[in-house]
């Protein structure tokens, strides 16, 4: 049925939109309206290709699927993408956030903007193509690869401490990373290949489960990030323009989890298993710390920043409980987080748009020159706080119910984070938006344009659906999640029997 | 192979014949017809290099050893020499400009880079301690002279008596390290000590450490790096591009082809010594260039780091070392060659400059060549999907390979130190106001930019051939 290469095409159609783009000569105004369009129609086009992909995928298949598969270097190492049920979401994740992260900058960004959708449209092929990728060489590559257009958005089209921030984000990254390609140099060796559905059923010697599993962890964990390597988050966020923290948000803070899932679980369950106290405790660490932290901001997306540290926290817990309900909350979650932050940085752009000022204290009784702003702010906000009927909920629900099968204390300390997370949420949306509107500044706010009612309105619809009916989401990872949750305990039942015989 | 029919062919050194009589030919033609003839003595120097190096592939495959063992012609050597070949050449098309100067005419220069490169083929081809020594030599008088040729000016001058004093130094070392090994082993050929130094013995280490001494020089490692960043300044900028390419190539050839032919019997003894320097090379070439306000300097420094690299992979002492230092220097000479023709065409009413922050704001200015120089930089730190990154990669997968896992941590963590000074300039580059419009670029140079900045770029697209003549001639060696 697939006789055209419909995963390179998703992963590689916005290069080609980057190349166009380029060629579209000129500085003018013209010029830059031309970029933004070929950007968006590129967003777009790369979108609908997604949704074939949605459409010819088989639910019920926890293998992976659209396989290609091509020679690239010699020796085991080749060109070799497909998508399963933990990757998908992510990869539709990524193509449906683009064309809003488009639009975002549609009038904030007025220099450069031609090098701007450049970087934008080739930070997406880099996206998608680490959660296509088979390969970890070409996996490392994309992963990787996503720093260059990172670090020139922060730096370039940034704030104040716009090189602060860039510098910070692309060598914490970059230190992490270089040990786990470390990593996949001993599992080359080992496995004799960097195939990833090979090395998934390759026997690991336990010493090097550790190793390869803490060389992995340090990547991974400074990308989710984790406390306490997350303090590059908060600055680059800050920093980074309003699309940059968007896409930050809601897509590459994703690369950690979604490595945990492909790499740690699959791979070394054995370490993964040992490390899961770590986890375990990191998480719960993260979700309490990072909360009391961001009770204490006076900057709007610094405080979103913290947040997302703590709902990332429970993303990890759910996925080292090793249990259905745990991993497929955990995927949940980020997909949800990736809908809810990013619109909530939306929101925050919404407004510095307008006075040019991030600061809380700034704000104010909103609610009485913006109600669409003040409701979608609203919608935003208890979906961050993890109300019922919204998608936070289902996730932290999940994560938290998996991981009391596993680990009650864990459990218990995480539910603080429930409580926490509605004092900073309600505490930020009071300060801005409600109360008397008396600073004069805010006087002439416009609400929300027709442009920003297209980006936030179809959030708003997917935040609600999600939160009342996550079923697609579930489905369509369920079986790829129940078969490594299989894989998973039957690897560590089999040494702690082993263990008993002893 | 019995001495008449194998021992003294001529057709294995044929590239090399042609080469020299060229060279005498040039400048026999330049000693009649004076100066003026400077530019069509340099034209013709490339196409003489072309020539060479389509002799050299053309020589029919596999191993030919000739004039009794002392010169070897394989895989690996072809490989060397072809690379050898193109830096020379290319650094020759980047001095166009330099030469084009009234008081620069200097025809010799185009002679000199020659000779030198017959040096490099030599030393490449090297099977015994002799035509090492001859090979280092030829290719070393020429450049110390060529570091100098910028005479009216002080710190070209003093760079070439730097490298002068220093490099006679390190020959003498090499020289005493030889006559150690030939003293303890009773031969000169490689392939003869191999057979004797099948264990180690107090003097035929000392040998062995003078001779590697020699040789740390030549690349650039450290301890022995001290001339590298004063002649990298001082020298003038297509000088400074040639002796980070070429004879760079050459040195980590025969450091290659020593340390695993002559010295296969003790690898676990020059090992160590190559995993100290190459710890030191990273460590000190990443945090040494932090500093560092000139450009050129800071391309000492990096080269320095990147030596230490190379070095990782024959550290490892194994086929898939020899394959990663092959692949590094080929990437390392390409970034090389890319990053020093942008720092020939950073000119500013008329004159050369070379200071970082003379690179302010260039992606505003100029664009295209901000672009190539920061794709060079993420490059030369490594990044993917860049060369520089599969250089790293072949690199320590092979000290993986060989279980020398601190190395590589040590490596991989210098890399990120080294990152931060590739990104300072990226950042001067990019995020900085712009210090002023450049002169539009020489055609010559933005040919060299496009070839080489594309090769960087697109690597990841034919990698696979590259990979496999590198493992064919890293297969050579064994």
């Amino acid at each position: 049925m697939t006789t055209w290469p419909i995963l390179s095409v998703t992963t590689f159609l916005p290069l080609v939109g980057a190349l166009i783009v380029y060629l579209s000569r000129g500085d003018d105004e013209a010029a830059r309206r031309n970029s933004r369009w070929i950007a968006l129609w590129t967003t777009l086009i790369t979108f609908a290709v997604s949704v074939i992909l949605v459409m010819r995928f088989d639910p019920a298949n926890p293998d992976f699927q659209f396989v290609e598969k091509a020679n690239w270097l010699a020796t085991g190492i080749t060109y070799h993408m497909g998508v399963d049920g933990i990757s998908l979401p992510l990869v539709i994740l990524t193509t449906a956030v683009m064309p809003f992260c488009i639009i975002a900058s549609w009038k904030a960004i007025t220099n450069r903007v031609r090098e701007y959708m450049m970087a934008f449209l080739i930070l997406e092929t880099l996206m998608i193509g680490t959660f296509s990728a088979l390969d970890l060489v070409l996996f490392y590559l994309f992963f990787e690869g996503g720093l260059i257009p990172m670090f020139l958005i922060i730096g370039v089209w940034g704030g104040p401490r716009r090189v602060y921030a860039s510098f910070k984000f692309f060598l914490y990254t970059l230190l992490g990373s270089v040990l786990m390609l470390l990593a996949i140099m001993a599992l080359y060796w080992n496995g004799g290949t960097t195939d990833i559905p090979t090395l998934m059923h390759t026997a690991v010697p336990r010493s090097l489960q550790t190793w390869a599993w803490l060389a992995f962890f340090a990547s991974f964990a400074v990308k989710m990030p984790m406390w306490p390597v997350h303090t590059w988050l908060p600055d680059a966020h800050v920093e980074a323009p309003t699309a940059g923290s968007v896409v930050l948000a809601a897509i590459l803070l994703k690369m950690g989890g979604y490595g945990f899932l492909r790499f740690s679980l699959p791979m070394f369950p054995l370490a993964s298993h040992d490390f899961a106290p770590l986890i375990f405790t990191l998480s719960a660490i993260a979700i309490i710390y990072t909360s009391l932290v961001a009770l204490m901001q006076e900057d709007m997306k610094k405080l979103i920043a913290y947040s997302s540290v703590a709902h990332m926290g429970f993303v990890t817990m759910g996925i080292f409980a090793g249990t259905m309900q745990g991993v497929a909350g955990g995927m949940f979650q980020m997909i949800s987080h990736g809908i809810v932050s990013g619109a909530l940085f939306l929101c925050v752009g919404v407004v510095y748009d307008r006075l040019h000022t991030r600061e809380i204290a700034a704000y104010g009784g909103l609610v009485n020159r913006m109600p669409l702003y003040a409701m979608t702010f609203m919608v935003f906000t208890m979906a961050n706080v993890g109300l019922p009927g919204t998608s936070g909920f289902v996730g932290e629900f999940m994560t938290l119910l998996g991981t009391f099968k596993v680990s009650i204390p864990t459990a218990f300390f995480a539910s603080f984070g429930v409580i926490l997370s509605a004092a900073y949420a309600l505490w930020l949306y009071r300060k801005v938006v409600f109360g008397a509107l008396a600073k004069p500044s805010l006087a002439t706010m416009k609400d929300l344009t027709l442009r920003e009612c297209v980006i936030l309105f179809p959030m708003i619809a997917l935040t609600i659906l999600f939160g009342v009916y996550p079923k697609p989401v579930l489905d369509m990872s369920a079986a790829s999640v129940q078969q490594l949750v299989n894989n998973y305990n039957t690897a560590v039942t089999a040494v702690k029997a082993a263990a008993l015989l002893h | 192979m019995s001495f008449e029919t194998a021992g003294y062919q001529l057709a294995p050194v044929l590239p090399e014949i042609v080469l020299a009589v060229g060279a005498m030919a040039l400048l026999m033609l330049g000693a009649y017809r004076g100066q003026g003839t400077t530019g069509a003595i340099t034209s013709l120097a490339v196409v003489l290099l072309v020539v060479v190096g389509v002799l050299e592939y053309m020589l029919p495959a596999g191993k030919h050893v000739t004039f009794g063992g002392s010169f070897i012609v394989d895989d690996f050597a072809r490989f060397m020499k072809i690379l050898a070949l193109i830096g020379s050449a290319v650094t020759l098309i980047l001095s166009t400009e330099f030469l084009s100067d009234p008081s620069r005419r200097i025809f010799e220069y185009a002679i000199l880079v020659l000779l030198s490169t017959l040096g490099m083929m030599v030393l490449i081809s090297a099977g015994d301690l002799i035509s090492l020594y001859l090979g280092l030599e030829l290719m070393s008088l020429a450049l110390y002279v060529v570091a100098a040729s910028n005479r009216d000016n002080a710190k070209s001058t003093e760079a070439g008596l730097k490298y002068f004093v220093l490099g006679a130094l390190s020959s003498g070392m090499l020289l005493y390290g030889a006559s150690l090994i030939y003293g303890f082993t009773g031969t000169v050929s490689f392939t003869g000590i191999a057979a004797v130094a099948t264990v180690s013995n107090v003097g035929l280490l000392f040998g062995l450490v003078f001779l590697l001494v020699g040789l740390c020089f030549k690349v650039s490692a450290v301890p022995f790096h001290m001339w590298t960043p004063d002649v990298y300044e001082g020298a003038p900028t297509p000088v400074t591009a040639f002796f980070a390419s070429a004879p760079k190539v050459a040195a980590l050839a025969v450091f290659t082809r020593v340390t695993l032919t002559a010295f296969p019997g003790i690898v676990s003894q020059w090992q160590q010594i190559l995993v100290f320097v190459s710890i030191a090379s990273m460590a000190l070439g990443s945090f040494a260039a932090i500093g560092q306000t000139n450009i050129k300097r800071l391309m000492a420094y990096s080269s320095i780091g990147h030596m230490g690299f190379a070095l990782v992979g024959l550290a490892s002492g194994t086929v898939e070392g020899a394959q990663g230092v092959l692949m590094y220097i080929v990437i390392y000479v390409a970034m090389t060659l890319g990053s020093f023709s942008i720092i020939l065409a950073m000119r500013r009413n008329g004159q050369a400059v070379e200071q970082i922050s003379d690179f302010a704001g260039l992606s505003r200015t100029n664009p295209l060549l901000a672009f190539m120089f920061a794709m060079l930089l993420f490059s030369l730190a490594g990044i993917p999907p860049l060369a520089g990154f599969f250089a790293k990669w072949y690199v320590f997968v092979a000290a993986i390979k060989a279980n020398l896992f601190t190395l590589a941590v040590i490596g991989v963590l210098t890399s990120v130190v080294g990152a931060y000074y590739y990104l300072a300039i990226v950042k001067t580059m990019y995020f900085d106001e712009p210090a002023g419009q450049v002169d539009p670029v020489r055609g010559e140079v933005k040919t060299v930019l496009a070839v080489a900045g594309l090769f960087n770029i697109l690597f990841a697209l034919f990698a696979g051939p590259v990979v496999s003549v590198a493992s064919a001639a890293a297969k050579s060696l064994f």
